[in-house]
């Protein structure tokens, strides 16, 4: 590993010697790093190097073979999600998108972003017998509920297609409804799976804004992404993996002339620079 | 019959059939010359050569040949006819609001108020007998019972095929209860609802991980089981020959004896004794249950219970990804959804005072699975519509005699050919910050799970 | 002990038409990932077929002698080919595509259709065959207790294994396997590289069917009675068979089936015939629950 080792009351996400395997085939290997809070940390690497494996591992839809995952929250003990069936881990304050949009298709953006807050009117129902005899705090719940559906689809730019079934949005408002669902569970960390693929150059940069304006709000922020212009812009802190190994940890700047990394992509040093000029 | 594409329509191989629209008429009449010698093959075994069995106790053989070639015909004359209308590429499913599905949405404004009306006022209106108020009994009962698998498929996308069982467990319990404890129709409806729902969460807890086919088998194994346990277990449940006697109704106290004493509904009322007034009651009574189904499963599609099982039936793993805990949303989908039938169940005893094994089979199921999908998509008036046609169908293919299942069965394959998605292709949202719109069935998702 | 082996023979013989018939239905689902409800209804059909075309041949006067078993059996491969070819064309062809729903419910009607349709042709009562094939070997002799493995369990055993080898050769040798091989993997690439989906799938119903007619015909000989709703009960069977042996996988689909069967025949002789089937069922319910891909199943990892 390169660079600094951060103090560890730092952290919101400590990654410690993940490996995964999946039957002779091992996707990740050893894997340590840090996520700091309020940073954007970005996890790159070629295609097949295992970041989804990590995010997975990370976010509980697999279990890892080996190491640990921990969520590092303030004034808490440190929870070991590497234990948690996935929605334990959502609920701790970690919340994702997927590579492959997974948006409810046949409900309305604003009904996506309600189901995101399912567990806070749940609790608001009275195991759901209350709130079917209309007696309980419910209805303030939901309009609560709703207030802060609205403020992001505002914040994405979504607010007028409220109502449209978000099986029928273009693909970037989709890629958009997706992050403002998954911050309608409110987390402390966002992780997010190549949210700019597919995305144009416009496109990207709104993108990088609303990441911004996220972070400013003080969730920490981790993300796959193969778009090196969003990643060096915005990241404070950026993982390199290469076949399930970590070959790189450290500020952009410095991996960005890591000759490791250059080499892990093999001539995709071009298109860094391309990232940079646009 | 359609000829639209919707935008999803997924008969499209590369390579297999050809596309042209319309073709001559000599080769729609080789295409329907060959349908002919296919029917021939089929037919001429079967149809043809029946066996018997002799007075000796052997088989023997009985040809049927003028069947085989009026079958032949009735098949060169119909594929003859759907090629000339069609095209070769015959009858093709479609999803897409038709016309007079949109025009129902529209009018289900008033569409459904309406057949509230009719169906409360049924027992009264001139001409209705005994007959159509049993019918109307029988339609309901299938309403609540389409409206409480609903919940599991419809809402939820759980894919059971063994929702008899829970229906079964209902009538068992009330029977049992009401004979052995003596307790009042009032008491055992919800002991009744509450074993049901027992059950369901018992089913429902090795089922979890199972997704579509597999999960629609293990429940019809589920289903299957509890049928034979219930045609075997002679001691507690009377085996194959059921168990009779089982305590009639009353009107809160109020017995429908015919003696006209003062303790009998008739008498208290002042009224001439009456079968019918059994009857009618017995038809508000499921009228008042299945009317509670709607009411319950209407008000928990607004809520975050609801909105999690529609959330799951198109997206499990999104769904943990936000922190629902897909577990419980499952056996609760299962849990309320055995309770209506397990209330359906209770109704039913007491109805008919007798129960078997035998109205607990497979087809029951299978026939009120075939309402919700053929309803479509989790709507109530979908349901309810679909139920009418069907039971009201079944009784009126009773002219067909023996042919009545057979006639069911071909109109169940129709069906799904023609509309997939059911009769009701749109989903309305259940919440808006605007206006509610209809969203189309190619959205949404069916549930794999 | 001789009681033991004797229900061991019949466990295997047993096991051997289940497992015919469970080759279908992992065949159907491995190429279009649907259970064929109908499936068990076919095997029905085959046996029925079966029974017309001994009936037909005894009034020839020529129902003798392994020649006529082996046309018994071909008639009913053949027509009930026909069968499943019209089942696939009618009621899941037109609903091929990403609804779930419907195709189930369309089988089920199809399922409906076949049994009343079987029922209305050929009468609802049972029909009882006289013995075709009779005696047999005798194994073991304890006491009164004769172990016999009978001509007919040789039969079914021995047609079994070689329809069986046949079909492996085809699936691994011909251009035909490949493309249902391919079309297992990867419908629409296979498509576009010009494999006929269409056709293939079709012979995939077929082939099911005409193993399913094996299986008929097996049964028809072995019991002696069969009736219209001998599918049912049989599919489910075949159907936990493939599932216990690992869906997709064919060797499984014939490993699931000897031990429905084993399974099947010692729990009625040691406990009770009437909770026989519950017992099948059971072994369903415990698999998909504890093993879900089946003993020879492949592991599928979900992608996220």
């Amino acid at each position: 590993m390169t660079g600094t080792i951060p103090p560890p009351r730092d952290m919101i996400l400590e990654v410690a010697g993940l490996t995964m395997r999946f039957g002779g085939l091992v996707a990740v290997e050893q894997v340590s790093f840090a996520a700091m809070r309020g940073d954007i940390t970005a996890l790159i690497g070629p295609n097949g190097a295992g970041k989804t494996t990590v995010f997975n591992c990370i976010t509980g839809f697999y279990r890892p073979s080996s190491g640990a995952v921990r969520l590092h929250l303030p004034g808490a003990l440190p929870v070991d999600l590497h234990r948690l069936p996935g929605y334990r881990i959502a609920r701790a304050g970690v919340a994702r998108t997927f590579q492959n949009i997974r948006l409810f298709p046949g409900m309305t953006a604003l009904e996506n972003l309600l189901v995101a807050q399912h567990n806070r009117l749940m609790a608001a129902t009275g195991w759901g017998i209350g709130a079917v005899l209309g007696l309980s705090r419910y209805p303030r719940a939901e309009r609560e509920a709703i207030e802060l559906a609205r403020h992001w689809l505002q914040a994405t730019a979504l607010l007028d297609r409220a109502d449209d079934p978000a099986g029928a949005l273009p693909y970037g408002a989709q890629r958009r409804l997706e992050i403002a669902r998954a911050m309608c569970t409110n987390p402390s960390l966002l992780c997010l799976d190549e949210p700019a693929a597919g995305l144009n150059p416009r496109e990207s940069e709104e993108l990088a804004r609303l990441l911004l304006e996220i972070r400013a709000q003080g969730t920490s922020i981790l993300l796959i992404e193969h778009d090196m212009g969003v990643v060096m812009k915005i990241s404070d802190r950026v993982v390199v993996l290469d076949h399930g190994r970590l070959i790189a940890d450290d500020i952009p700047a410095v991996v960005r002339a890591d000759p490791r990394v250059i080499a892990a992509y093999l001539g995709e040093g071009e298109e860094e620079e391309e990232g940079e000029a646009a | 019959m359609s000829r639209t594409e919707d935008r999803r329509s997924q008969a499209r191989p590369a390579a297999g059939e050809s596309d042209r629209p319309r073709q001559g008429a000599l080769i729609a009449l080789k295409d329907a010359a060959l349908s002919a010698l296919v029917a021939l093959g089929l037919f001429a075994p079967m149809v043809g050569l029946r066996t018997d069995v002799a007075p000796s106790g052997g088989l023997y053989l009985r040809t049927r040949w003028a069947d085989v070639a009026i079958l032949c015909g009735i098949v060169f004359m119909l594929r003859l006819a759907l090629v000339l209308w069609t095209g070769r590429r015959g009858l093709q499913p479609s999803t897409a609001p038709r016309p007079w599905t949109l025009w129902l949405q529209k009018a289900g404004r008033f569409f459904a108020p309406a057949l509230l009306a009719v169906a409360l006022v049924l027992p009264f209106i001139p001409g209705v007998e005994r007959y159509e108020l049993d019918l109307g009994i029988l339609v309901l009962t299938y309403v609540m019972l389409g409206w409480g698998l609903n919940i599991v498929v419809g809402l939820a996308g759980l894919l059971d095929l063994g929702y008899v069982a829970f229906y079964a467990v209902g009538a068992y319990s009330y029977a049992l209860l009401a004979l052995n404890f003596g307790l009042s129709f009032w008491i055992c409806l919800p002991l009744a609802g509450i074993l049901a729902a027992f059950w369901g969460i018992l089913l429902g807890f090795p089922v979890l991980r199972l997704r579509g086919d597999y999960l629609a088998i293990v429940t019809l194994a589920f289903g299957e089981m509890i049928r034979i346990v219930l045609v075997n277990w002679v001691s507690l449940t009377g085996g194959p020959n059921g168990i009779s006697g089982i305590p009639r109704p009353s009107f809160f106290g109020l017995s429908f004896s015919m003696s006209g004493d003062p303790d009998t509904f008739a008498g208290y009322f002042g009224l001439e004794p009456s079968p019918l007034h059994r009857v009618i009651f017995l038809y508000y009574l499921i009228f008042a249950l299945a009317l509670l189904t709607n009411w319950v499963t209407l008000r928990l599609r607004r809520q975050p219970l609801g909105r999690a099982w529609e959330a799951m039936r198109e997206d499990e793993i999104a769904c943990r990804a936000l922190g629902i805990n897909i577990t419980t949303a499952k056996l609760s989908a299962f849990a309320l959804g055995a309770m209506f039938g397990g209330f359906a169940g209770a109704f039913f005893a007491t109805r008919q005072a007798f129960i078997s094994p035998e109205s607990f089979t497979f087809i029951e199921s299978a026939t009120i699975l075939a309402i919700v999908v053929l309803g479509g998509l989790g709507s109530q008036i979908g349901v309810a519509v679909a139920a009418l046609v069907m039971i009201g169908g079944f009784e009126f293919f009773r002219q067909f005699g023996e042919w009545r299942m057979l006639v069911f069965g071909g109109a169940m394959v129709l069906i799904m050919v023609l509309r997939p998605r059911g009769l009701v292709g749109t989903r309305t949202p259940s919440v808006a910050l605007g206006e509610k719109r209809a969203i189309g069935a190619n959205l949404i998702g069916e549930g794999r799970g | 002990m001789a009681y033991a082996l004797q229900q061991l023979i019949n466990g295997i013989s047993l096991g051997m038409i289940y497992g015919l018939i469970a080759v279908g239905y992992t065949m159907v689902y491995g190429i279009i990932g649907m259970i064929n409800f109908a499936h068990g209804d076919v095997f029905m059909i085959g046996a029925f077929v079966a029974l017309i075309a001994v009936l037909l041949l005894s009034l020839g006067g020529v129902m003798d002698g392994p020649a006529a078993i082996l046309l018994v059996l071909l008639a009913s491969m053949a027509v009930t080919a026909l069968y499943g070819w019209t089942l696939e064309r009618l009621a899941y062809r037109p609903l091929r595509g990403s609804f779930r729903l419907a195709p189930l419910i369309s089988a089920i009607g199809m399922s409906i259709v076949l049994q009343n349709y079987v029922q209305i042709s050929q009468g609802a009562r049972v029909k009882p065959l006289e013995p075709l094939v009779r005696g047999g070997v005798e194994v073991m002799r304890d006491g009164p207790f004769v172990v016999q493995f009978s001509y007919v369990q040789m039969l079914i055993i021995a047609v079994t294994l070689a329809v069986l080898a046949a079909f492996t050769l085809l699936v691994t040798r011909t251009p035909l396997g490949r493309a249902m091989r391919a079309c297992e993997q990867d419908r629409k690439m296979a498509a576009l590289l010009g494999i006929d989906t269409d056709r293939t799938i079709s012979l995939t119903f077929v082939i099911g069917a005409t193993l399913a007619a094996v299986a008929g015909t097996m049964y028809l000989l072995r019991y002696g009675v069969i009736d219209f709703y001998i599918g049912f009960l049989a599919g489910v069977k075949a159907f936990t068979a493939a599932v216990l042996g690992g869906i997709g996988s064919l060797p499984g689909a014939v490993l699931g089936g000897l031990l429905i069967g084993l399974i099947e025949t010692f729990w009625s002789a040691y406990f009770s015939v009437q909770y026989k089937d519950v017992a099948a069922f059971s072994i369903l319910v415990l698999t998909l629950i504890f093993l879900p891909t089946g003993l020879l199943g492949r592991q599928e990892v979900e992608k996220v």
